[in-house]
């Protein structure tokens, strides 16, 4: 195979895989965040216990993070080195940033966090569990401004011609807060928040399912269930604001969202649909005009379609960004529902009475992640040709001394490596759900043995 | 060009980056030395006080890998992008093995099974032992030159020319170097037979550590002459290879008296002294071309604009603070021996 399509299969992988884990320690650690506050605050020792059992999830869960991340690094100049001397003036200050900034925040007070239970105060405890949040948070947002600027360039001049040309900064902030990075940022933490919430909702409604540790469990969901509700209904809000940034910026980017090909024509929106690249139509249940109305307040506005650009400068997949974008819809708008209705039998104090919801809630956990990665790949895939927007492409950007057998070698190793690692992570954290905070059979109150 | 204190900004994230691969090499220079030991204690007891006595800190400490490769990649773009692709597959090796390294920690004494944990100390051993070498590989590699053409291109072999004499040498050499740095950590961090246990290892240790500095040392001045050009050049940076060599006779002497915390600063300043002279030799040059001097990457020809490495240097003006913050809070509140409790690994 070719080194450019192995190269894009290896970093969609790691990427792929390493995408898995941060969500989950920025959400995970908001939780914790609200349940080591709720026991300073109140002195319930019901939400120490809570605390506890999540860090030990939420260790693992970012131990993986780091070690995944590691190799996305290294892996630009790796495999993407043209890349890499292109960007590297304006990607290069953000990646340093967060290294200073964030990365070093959250690594340091992790080990506070963990293992400095019974060596500092609960006190500063806390602030080391808030440390470690906001070091997380930190770390997206340099990272999504670095991918922002990709797919909106802004506050950069290019320098050089053929192969010494990059882009070099000449408007820092400018830079840092491209058209496309505060709306992407804000949808990035709230899909975070919600793969942790998700998967605190999912334990907590198997516990109660099973009438293990129901006080806590209740406490837990609660906490969970509100701030779901919260960013679910939120994400809408910046979910919109980004697909109004991409139809200004990338319009070749939402045409292929919806399989919109006319040049200049009112565009549908599609609830499901397939598209066939070869005769341009969309086979579907739509609202005719929609886009058009989504964009402009108005079902009658032309959108700009595919047709509109050159063959070799729009997406080549239309159809895997049409149904990436849309799994991801459907996925937000059933989370939606599902909280708000939960969050209304809540309100009429039944919450805990339907199995069949605690049930849905047990399995939901993996709907946010899957929103989270087909989101990414509608995002990166809808971005193509282009490895940086309208400048840099990405048949340009790969390292063109490393060989093909380089990269299946590398390849082959990651998809081992990280196999493993995947089993390990299901298996140790199946094993900590399973164990349970604190074993309810042998001593029910055992939890008071921190009182 | 720009300058701050007298030198231009190139020369300063020059410093920059070596101050954070020295860092680097200290702190995980403990942490992979201290792994490297693993299989040398016997007890399954002595392993997971081993590993607890770096556990709260080898995160943060990896965190100086993570920075400096961000600070290679934001302050000389062209370097980052050029080493790595020509040193493909001992990169791909390095990253893997961190991983493995890193699963081993968290996953080792997870379960009772002997034949789980014994997986996973092989693992664990292995892995730091094959970092730390190719550490000293890719070192290696730098001083030698690659075969680098116009355009930055490589055209060098890609799957096993990096494994030279020299390179292995110094590979052996870095190898060595973290087991002294991390039977040193652990002397500090141990009691009892365990604690003997290390001083006895540590000899060990260092016995293995002059050799190979020796051998490395003799190799070098005979077979890549080019090395000491620069020392001719300005007989004033001879100070640097006297200190480093007062730096390593002073280890064993602090180590037979039993001040292992001072013995700890001196075996840290050998390494930073080592990787100082280095610098020197290199310095402005990065990755020098074994094709031709013109094709060489420096640190001018590899630099970020002078905008972004200024906006750069006020981050670390800012951020480097903090760090040292954060660092003395960390290793202040797990100072002391190992305990094992409830939450260790």
């Amino acid at each position: 195979m070719e080194t450019e399509i192995l190269a894009r299969i290896q970093f969609a992988f790691t990427i792929a895989f390493h995408y898995i884990y941060p969500p989950l320690s920025i959400g995970l650690g908001l939780i914790m965040v609200i349940m080591e506050g709720m026991y300073l605050k109140t002195g319930d020792k019901q939400y120490e216990v809570l605390t506890r059992f999540w860090l030990k999830i939420f260790a693992i869960t970012f131990g993986i993070g780091v070690a995944t991340g590691i190799i996305m690094e290294f892996e630009f100049g790796t495999n993407w080195a043209v890349y890499s001397r292109y960007v590297g003036d304006i990607f290069g200050s953000a990646l340093a940033a967060e290294g200073l900034f964030a990365f070093g925040l959250e690594s340091a007070f992790l080990g506070i966090l963990l293992f400095g239970w019974n060596r500092v105060s609960p006190k500063v405890h806390f602030i080391s569990t808030v440390g470690v949040f906001l070091g997380s948070m930190f770390s997206a947002i340099w990272i999504v401004v670095a991918n922002s600027w990709q797919q909106t360039p802004a506050g950069y001049h290019i320098v050089g011609e053929g192969f010494e040309a990059r882009a070099e900064v000449t408007d820092f902030w400018a830079m840092v807060f491209n058209p496309s990075s505060l709306d992407r940022i804000i949808h990035v933490w709230q899909g975070a928040f919600l793969a942790g919430a998700f998967l605190v909702l999912s334990v907590h409604a198997y516990y109660l399912l099973k009438g293990r540790y129901v006080e806590i469990s209740k406490k837990a969901f609660k906490i969970a269930l509100g701030l779901a509700t919260i960013v679910s209904l939120t994400q809408l809000i910046s979910g919109h604001s980004s697909a109004e940034g991409v139809a200004v910026n990338q319009p070749a980017k939402l045409a292929a969202m919806e399989g919109h090909y006319d040049v200049s024509a009112p565009a549908d929106l599609y609830l499901i649909g397939w598209v066939d690249n070869e005769s341009q139509e969309v086979t579907g249940v739509k609202l005719p005009g929609g886009l058009s109305f989504l964009v402009h307040q108005n079902f009658e506005e032309p959108i700009t379609g595919l047709n509109a650009f050159p063959k070799d400068e729009r997406p080549g997949q239309v159809n895997a960004v049409f149904q990436f974008y849309h799994i991801m819809i459907s996925i937000g708008m059933f989370l939606i529902g599902l909280t708000l209705y939960a969050s209304l039998l809540w309100w009429r104090g039944t919450l805990f009475e339907k199995k069949w919801l605690l049930r849905i809630f047990a399995f939901s956990v993996i709907l946010p992640q899957l929103a989270n990665q087909v989101g990414w790949f509608a995002a990166e895939m809808g971005r193509q040709p282009w490895i940086v927007y309208g400048h840099l492409r990405t048949d340009e950007g790969f390292s063109q001394e490393v060989s093909s057998n380089q990269i299946l070698f590398s390849l082959i190793l990651f998809l081992v490596v990280y196999t493993m690692l995947f089993l390990l992570f299901i298996y140790s954290v199946n094993k900590k759900i399973k164990h349970g905070p604190y074993d309810e059979a042998k001593n029910p109150d055992e939890f008071l043995k921190y009182v | 060009m720009e300058t701050f204190l007298g030198l231009d900004y190139p020369t300063l994230w020059y410093l920059v980056v070596g101050l954070l691969f020295s860092g680097y090499a200290i702190l995980e220079g403990f942490d992979y030395g201290a792994g490297a030991w693993h299989l040398f204690f016997r007890k399954d007891l002595s392993r997971r006080i081993a590993i607890n006595a770096i556990g709260p800190l080898w995160d943060a400490n990896q965190v100086w890998l993570i920075i400096g490769g961000g600070a290679l990649f934001a302050g000389f773009p062209v370097m980052y992008a050029t080493m790595l692709s020509a040193m493909y597959v001992p990169f791909m090796l390095f990253l893997m093995l961190l991983v493995l390294r890193s699963s081993a920690i968290k996953f080792r004494s997870a379960e009772e099974m002997p034949w789980w944990r014994m997986t996973w100390d092989i693992i664990y051993f292995t892995s730091n032992v094959l970092i730390s070498f190719l550490l000293g590989v890719v070192l290696a590699n730098i001083l030698q030159g690659f075969e680098i053409a116009e355009n930055y291109s490589y055209t060098g072999g890609v799957f096993l020319s990096f494994l030279n004499p020299y390179a292995i040498m110094i590979g052996l050499t870095t190898v060595s170097l973290f087991m002294t740095q991390g039977a040193i950590f652990l002397l500090l961090k141990t009691e009892g037979r365990l604690h003997a246990r290390l001083t006895f290892l540590l000899k060990k240790g260092m016995i293995f550590f002059i050799v190979s500095f020796a051998a490395t040392s003799l190799y070098t001045l005979v077979f890549l002459p080019g090395v000491t050009d620069r020392f001719k050049e300005y007989p004033i940076s001879f100070v640097i290879p006297l200190l480093a060599f007062l730096a390593v006779a002073n280890v064993p002497r602090l180590v037979s008296k039993k001040k292992y915390g001072n013995a700890l600063v001196f075996s840290s300043l050998t390494m930073s002294f080592l990787l100082m002279l280095v610098a020197l030799q290199l310095y402005p040059v990065l990755l020098p071309s074994t094709i031709s001097p013109n094709y060489s990457v420096t640190i001018y020809n590899a630099a970020s604009s002078q905008k972004s490495l200024g906006i750069m240097l006020t981050i670390v003006l800012i951020g480097a603070p903090l760090l040292a913050g954060y660092f003395l809070f960390l290793y202040k509140t797990f100072h002391g021996k190992v305990k094992l409790d409830d939450t260790s690994y």
